[in-house]
C-alpha cells in the first residue's frame, strides 16, 4: 500500500515538475503575447495542479491533504482567470 | 527515499522558477512582466509547500501558501485593471 502511494506521488510530482519547466521554457521561447498567456495560463495550471495533487497522495488523508485539495480549487479557478484579464488588459 | 525526492523536486521546481525571471527582465511590454512574475507566483506556491514538508511543519506553510496564492491573484487582477485604463486614457 505504501508502495503504491509513493509511486503515484513521484509519477505525479514529477509530471508536475515536466510540466511547470515546459511552461517556464514556453514563456520565454513564444514570439507574442498572447501566445506567452497561453503557456502560463494552460500549461502553469496543469503543473501546479499535478505537483499539489502528488503532494496530497504523499500525505494521505489528513487535513493538510484538504488545506491542499483547497489550494488546488482556487489555483484551478483564479490562474486562467488571471490569465484572461492580463490578456484582455493587453488588447 | 521520499525526502531525497522532494530535496531533489524543490531543486528543480526553483529552476523552472528561475527561468521567467529573463522574460520580467527583458519584456518587450508592461504585461509580459505583470505575465511572467504571475507565473513566478504560482509556482512559488509550491515550492512553499516543499519548504513546508522539509521544515515539517506543513500546516503553517500551507496557509502561507494559501494567502500567497490569493495574493498573487490580487496582484494580477489589480494591475490588469490599472493598465487597461491608462491605457484608455491614453487613446482619448
Amino acid at each position: 500500500m505504501t508502495y503504491l502511494q509513493d509511486g503515484l506521488s513521484i509519477f505525479f510530482v514529477s509530471a508536475g515538475i515536466f510540466f511547470m519547466v515546459v511552461g517556464s521554457i514556453g514563456i520565454i521561447k513564444f514570439p507574442d503575447f498572447y501566445s506567452r498567456t497561453h503557456a502560463t495560463s494552460k500549461v502553469d495550471t496543469l503543473g501546479i495542479v499535478l505537483f499539489l495533487g502528488g503532494l496530497s497522495i504523499h500525505l494521505g488523508i489528513s487535513q493538510n491533504s484538504a488545506k491542499l485539495m483547497m489550494a488546488i480549487m482556487f489555483i484551478i479557478i483564479a490562474n486562467p482567470v488571471a490569465s484572461h484579464a492580463l490578456a484582455r488588459a493587453a488588447y | 527515499m521520499m525526502d531525497a525526492f522532494f530535496w531533489g523536486a524543490s531543486v528543480f521546481t526553483a529552476f523552472s522558477i528561475l527561468i521567467p525571471f529573463y522574460r520580467s527582465y527583458k519584456g518587450p511590454s508592461v504585461f509580459d512582466r505583470v505575465l511572467s512574475i504571475a507565473a513566478i507566483g504560482g509556482k512559488t506556491i509550491a515550492l512553499i509547500c516543499l519548504t513546508g514538508l522539509y521544515f515539517d511543519r506543513l500546516s503553517m506553510f500551507l496557509d502561507i501558501a494559501l494567502t500567497y496564492a490569493i495574493l498573487n491573484f490580487i496582484m494580477a487582477i489589480v494591475l490588469a485593471k490599472y493598465m487597461e485604463r491608462l491605457s484608455e486614457e491614453e487613446t482619448k
